[in-house]
């Protein structure tokens, strides 16, 4: 299955993995009582809140080592992914079945050096509102920490997720290599949302294949709004089964000096599947590669591609590829892309309301980031929106 | 109110007004008249303060303050108010958020929603997908949570079905204090094509803008009748 397009820096990847130390050599946490109030403040800005009143359940790992993992509902399983694959033999049913670990050095790392990662399963028919919590802490400078997580929502199943990656608040750089393979099972959903708060020397390689079954729905939320060194990542989703339904949202900031490649694929292998990726970009002088790419193999499909960016200085650069891939003639496939400027006349229209420039930019860059997510409960909406909330404030 | 005083802009290099004079005072509402591409617009947008309108020559007084070259938020904290004939779309900002941003009392927006059946509109992007109708009402509740003590209304019954002329005719009355007969302090400008507006608002004074040029004042209702009986360029040779 393919993982990556145009990589643009394969030379970078043996010095990127020399460069950073084994996290296993650097223990962290080995429980939440150990972080500190400036870390959980920074958890709690990347959607992670410890207090967990809305939360069935909580995984966090810091550098190599698992902070806390527990999960208070029975139908839903939670464990250490090396504790996964002891108890499940192998996990020979998930473990790198939909992804290839000879892709490239970083998953040939993950392979070689896994530190752990999250396995979580929800049983046949369980109904999960709210959303468990999982965290990926790097916790000290230079470390490289990897990590392959295992998600299974069984049939009829229903599970939220929101998955919040950063590192300590003092430190900056780091690497972060992270393996997912999920599998939403006939009749299942899962929604999967993921916030990155990294630092400015951080690299990010996620490594995501997903493969929804007949019926099922995959929603994944993308939200990074803080500056990092590079990010690299092209989630692959296989719509299998008759009336599958992905959508990938992404709402992506670069400041100066980061270097965000994000996207997403969509593969529509069986018919009347639908599939939607909408992405939303600022650049403040870093530059954002915005992919997307919606294969169309069966009839009936639908699938829409929409990336809108905004430039806010003059540096900076927002690259838009979206493309569209037909191999049946009955299939409905489009895409709309636009990047630009605020237009004056609507900052003018808020100035001329009493706002001023500021108030005005800042009010349209909210509302334009404010992508509606469909699919969201209630309560994980207003979670979702208290967790852009947070990140936006050190903008 | 608003003094205007030999006022000459220019728009995109081109003279557009020509020594525009205008005295608009406290408590009064006055009418513009004009062909399409006269100028109307373009004085309202020099008021308000948009970019784009060059004032070359005269100036803009408004409450005793010379305000010609005054930022276009500071006139509307001043006591300014437009509402937009075609307002750009703000994806992703509510029309609750945008009812907020501009009350000057805190709550006034949305409660006027709910008064005037707006609610559905609360949570729906601004101008996103709205009638005609719906522009309009959206504009006026806006300013009417804003409360400017000189309203600028471009057109406001276009695009509005006769059901709806009652409601919107009915916010006006309200912005300009039309309840009041005595001690009003609200004024207005409103920009009119059709003249319905005037079988809803009582207007003051009317004008006629022809190519730049302010060319007749006076009984708005006689002027009305002036252009629909003899044309724009007749009703402008007159003198009243």
């Amino acid at each position: 299955m393919p993982v990556l397009d145009n990589q643009p820096e394969k030379n970078m990847e043996e010095e990127l993995l020399k460069r950073f130390k084994n996290a296993s050599e650097v223990e962290g946490a080995k429980d939440v009582s150990e972080l500190d109030q400036e870390e959980i403040k920074r958890l709690k800005q990347t959607g992670i809140d410890l207090e967990a009143a809305k939360r069935i359940g909580t995984f966090i790992q810091t550098n190599c080592s698992v902070a806390s993992c527990h999960c208070e509902i029975k139908g839903v399983e939670m464990l250490p992914v090396t504790e996964a694959l002891k108890k499940y033999d192998g996990l020979k049913e998930y473990w790198w079945k939909i992804l290839d670990p000879d892709k490239d050095a970083f998953t040939k790392e993950a392979e070689k050096n896994l530190d752990n990662g999250y396995f979580i399963r929800a049983h046949p028919g369980e109904k999960v509102v709210y959303p468990l919590q999982t965290c990926l802490y790097i916790r000290n400078d230079n470390v490289a920490q990897k990590v392959h997580n295992i998600v299974v929502a069984e049939e009829g199943s229903e599970l939220h997720i929101i998955t919040g990656c950063t590192t300590h608040p003092h430190m900056t750089s780091g690497l972060h290599i992270g393996v997912s393979e999920f599998y939403v099972k006939k009749g299942a959903k899962l929604v999967y949302t993921m916030v990155h708060n990294w630092a400015e020397d951080v690299y990010v390689r996620p490594r995501t294949a997903i493969v929804v079954e007949e019926g099922g729905t995959f929603l994944s939320n993308y939200i990074s709004l803080k500056g990092v060194k590079s990010v690299q990542t092209f989630p692959t989703c296989t719509l299998k089964g008759k009336n599958a339904i992905a959508r990938f949202n992404s709402v992506i900031v670069a400041p100066e000096g980061s270097d965000i490649d994000t996207g997403s694929r969509i593969i529509l292998e069986a018919p009347e599947t639908r599939a939607e990726i909408i992405s939303r970009t600022i650049s403040y002088g870093g530059r954002v590669m915005a992919r997307g790419h919606l294969i169309g193999k069966a009839e009936n499909i639908k699938a829409h591609l929409e990336c809108q960016g905004l430039m806010l200085t003059e540096r900076g650069i927002i690259h838009a590829v979206p493309e569209l891939e037909a191999h049946v003639a009955d299939v409905d496939m489009s895409h709309e892309a636009a990047v630009g400027r605020i237009a004056k006349e609507e900052i003018e229209y808020l100035m001329a309301r009493g706002l001023d420039e500021e108030e005005a930019t800042s009010t349209i860059v909210r509302g334009f980031l404010n992508v509606k997510i469909d699919g969201l409960p209630k309560e994980l909406d207003h979670e979702l929106q208290k967790a852009v909330e947070e990140c936006r404030k050190g903008m | 109110m608003l003094h205007i005083e030999d006022l000459w802009v220019d728009v995109q290099g081109k003279e557009v007004l020509k020594g525009i004079n205008i005295d608009i005072g406290k408590g009064e509402t006055h009418c513009l008249f004009g062909k399409n591409g006269s100028g109307k617009t373009t004085l309202l947008m020099t008021i308000m303060g948009f970019d784009g309108y060059n004032v070359k020559h005269g100036k803009i007084i408004f409450k005793g303050e010379d305000i010609t070259y005054m930022p276009l938020n500071e006139r509307a904290k001043l006591g300014l108010g437009l509402s937009f004939q075609r307002p750009p779309t703000l994806r992703g900002v509510k029309l609750r958020d945008m009812l907020n941003l501009c009350s000057t009392t805190r709550g006034a927006g949305v409660e006027l929603a709910l008064q005037y059946g707006f609610a559905n509109f609360l949570d729906r992007e601004v101008n996103h997908g709205f009638s005609g109708g719906e522009i309009k009402k959206s504009e006026l509740l806006q300013l009417m949570a804003q409360n400017p003590d000189l309203t600028l209304l471009d057109e406001p019954e276009s695009g509005v079905d006769i059901e709806n002329l009652n409601v919107i005719g009915d916010m006006i009355r309200k912005l300009l204090e039309k309840d009041k007969h005595r001690n009003r302090t609200k004024s207005g400008l409103i920009i009119t094509h059709t003249g319905f507006i005037l079988n809803y608002v009582t207007a003051d004074k009317g004008h006629v803008m022809l190519n730049g040029k302010l060319c007749c004042q006076g009984n708005p209702i006689d002027i009305f009748e002036g252009i629909q009986k003899h044309g724009y360029e007749e009703c402008a040779k007159c003198q009243f």
